[in-house]
């Protein structure tokens, strides 16, 4: 079967570029098939999941896909949804059965559960076309967030800053004190007791991305982590 | 956010952990930028960019002016600069920018537009500045009027044969400048007055207020901005703010 691989895994590889041929292989993210080879769509790193060929994209902006949670402000209110602000180029839907976990009975004043301006914690549930995207506030974690600080990192960092098994971002929660939620979108929001503590965080959160391709990440930001937030 | 901005102002601190009073660093100015200006300088402020350049060019005075030469500012917030903002003509926002630094330029007399005459009521010289935004990280006046300035410094006239200019060709009489205006905004945040505010304390802002000062701390021009009111005890601090931090622009500019 590896035969059939004409890259190989972690390979930088550019659109147009023959991946694999042969039909054992499925096209996944940032990959299609013509005939019966697989080509890369966009400029990343080749990755092989199973029978799956995947592109994992170097950068660019955040793409929404089902199951992902995101962070985003709440934009408008119609009688029957919410509108989601997630930086993608249309706002998301969120229908008002999906609203929360608390029955919503059918003539609310939708403002009095998230009004426009408020931050939350969405998931994305279905995802058929960059114009119809709907989320919903009703899984878990999901919710209406505090007064906290909100910042903007590459999305394609965001597996990086989460780190394995939420490694990273759970050391620099216990370094910093502070609650610390990553969206999938690249936003994240932080809150701590001490305003101090959040700009540490924040700066852990950009070396991070900053740095996010070099090895020996963890133990460097437990250095860094252990000379800030004295 | 905005909720968070003036907790944190209230608290004594800033986002990114400066003084209330305190430029970004580091503040940049380089000149020459564009070949085919008379002048052009890009500005950098933090992240945030401008470029600006000055194109002269002959031209008829107006009836109230026939011995002075006339200035025209224009303003392009470009959709690369930011997300929100859209190609097309300019909003009322991109026009407030390019009247904050015509005013700042034109009611402090810097230019000597006398000396711009040619021949009385037939032919002057027409400068033309033009803003253009690179990079919106907050306060892009600040950084627009200090790029317009520095242009202007760096702006020679071309040369003129039997009244027509000759595009290309640059003589090495400077534009008549008497001194140097420099714009400095005050954001209101909440109770807080703060210089130089960055991208999230921008969008928290309650109002603001841009004056520009010259070298001897007298002011030339102001402007209010944003939907809510200052307070004349207000103004007085803020006027004061920006008399104070306005050095390391004008160092930048030496």
């Amino acid at each position: 079967m590896t035969e059939n691989m004409l890259v190989k895994e972690r390979e930088v590889v550019v659109p147009g570029e023959e991946l694999a041929v042969g039909m054992d292989y499925l096209p996944s993210e940032g990959a299609f098939r013509d005939g019966d080879k697989i080509l890369s769509s966009r400029v990343g790193l080749f990755n092989l999941d199973g029978r799956l060929v995947k592109v994992i994209p170097l950068g660019g902006k955040y793409i929404p896909k089902k199951n992902d949670t995101i962070i985003g402000t709440i934009s408008d209110v119609s009688p029957m949804s919410w509108r989601v602000n997630i930086g993608w180029a249309f706002d998301v839907m969120v229908h008002m059965r999906e609203g929360s976990r608390e029955f919503i009975p059918n003539d609310a004043d939708l403002r009095r559960y998230y009004a426009p301006g408020d931050l939350v914690v969405a998931k994305i549930i279905k995802s058929a076309s960059p114009k119809m995207i709907d989320a919903s506030l009703k899984m878990p974690g999901c919710r209406k967030l505090g007064v906290g600080r909100v910042i903007d990192v590459q999305s394609s960092r965001v597996p990086r800053i989460i780190g394995k098994q939420g490694s990273m971002i759970s050391m620099i929660k216990d370094a910093t004190n502070c609650d610390i939620i990553v969206g999938q979108n690249g936003k994240i929001w932080i809150s701590g007791n001490d305003h101090k503590m959040e700009k540490v965080a924040e700066a852990a959160i950009r070396k991070i991305e900053a740095e996010a391709h070099s090895s020996g990440l963890t133990d460097k930001m437990s250095v860094f982590l252990k000379k800030e937030a004295k | 956010m905005k909720k968070y901005v003036e907790a944190v102002l209230l608290n004594n601190e800033r986002l990114d952990g400066r003084k209330f009073d305190e430029f970004r660093k580091p503040v940049e100015i380089s000149y020459d930028v564009s070949n085919k200006a008379e002048g052009s300088a890009r500005v950098k402020i933090g992240k945030t960019e401008v470029i600006a350049g000055v194109k002269m060019d002959v031209g008829k005075p107006y009836a109230d002016s026939s011995d002075k030469g006339n200035l025209m500012v224009g303003a392009e917030r470009l959709p690369v600069s930011n997300p929100e903002f859209l190609p097309g003509p300019p909003n009322a926002q991109t026009i407030e920018l390019a009247r904050i630094i015509d005013r700042g330029i034109r009611e402090s007399g810097m230019i000597d537009l006398k000396k711009l005459c040619i021949k009385e009521g037939e032919l002057v010289w027409n400068i033309i500045i033009d803003i253009y935004t690179i990079n919106d990280d907050g306060n892009l006046i600040d950084a627009s009027a200090l790029a317009a300035i520095a242009a202007l410094k760096n702006a020679v006239l071309p040369e003129l044969v039997d009244d027509k200019v000759q595009w290309g060709v640059f003589t090495k009489t400077k534009v008549p400048l008497k001194f140097e205006p420099i714009n400095v905004t005050v954001y209101k945040v909440g109770k807080s007055l703060i210089i130089d505010a960055g991208r999230d304390e921008e969008a928290a802002t309650d109002a603001r207020l841009s004056v520009s000062v010259s070298e001897t701390g007298s002011v030339h021009a102001m402007q209010k901005g944003g939907s809510t009111g200052m307070s004349l005890d207000e103004v007085d601090k803020a006027i004061g703010l920006a008399i104070k931090a306005v050095k390391p622009l004008r160092d930048a500019l030496k």
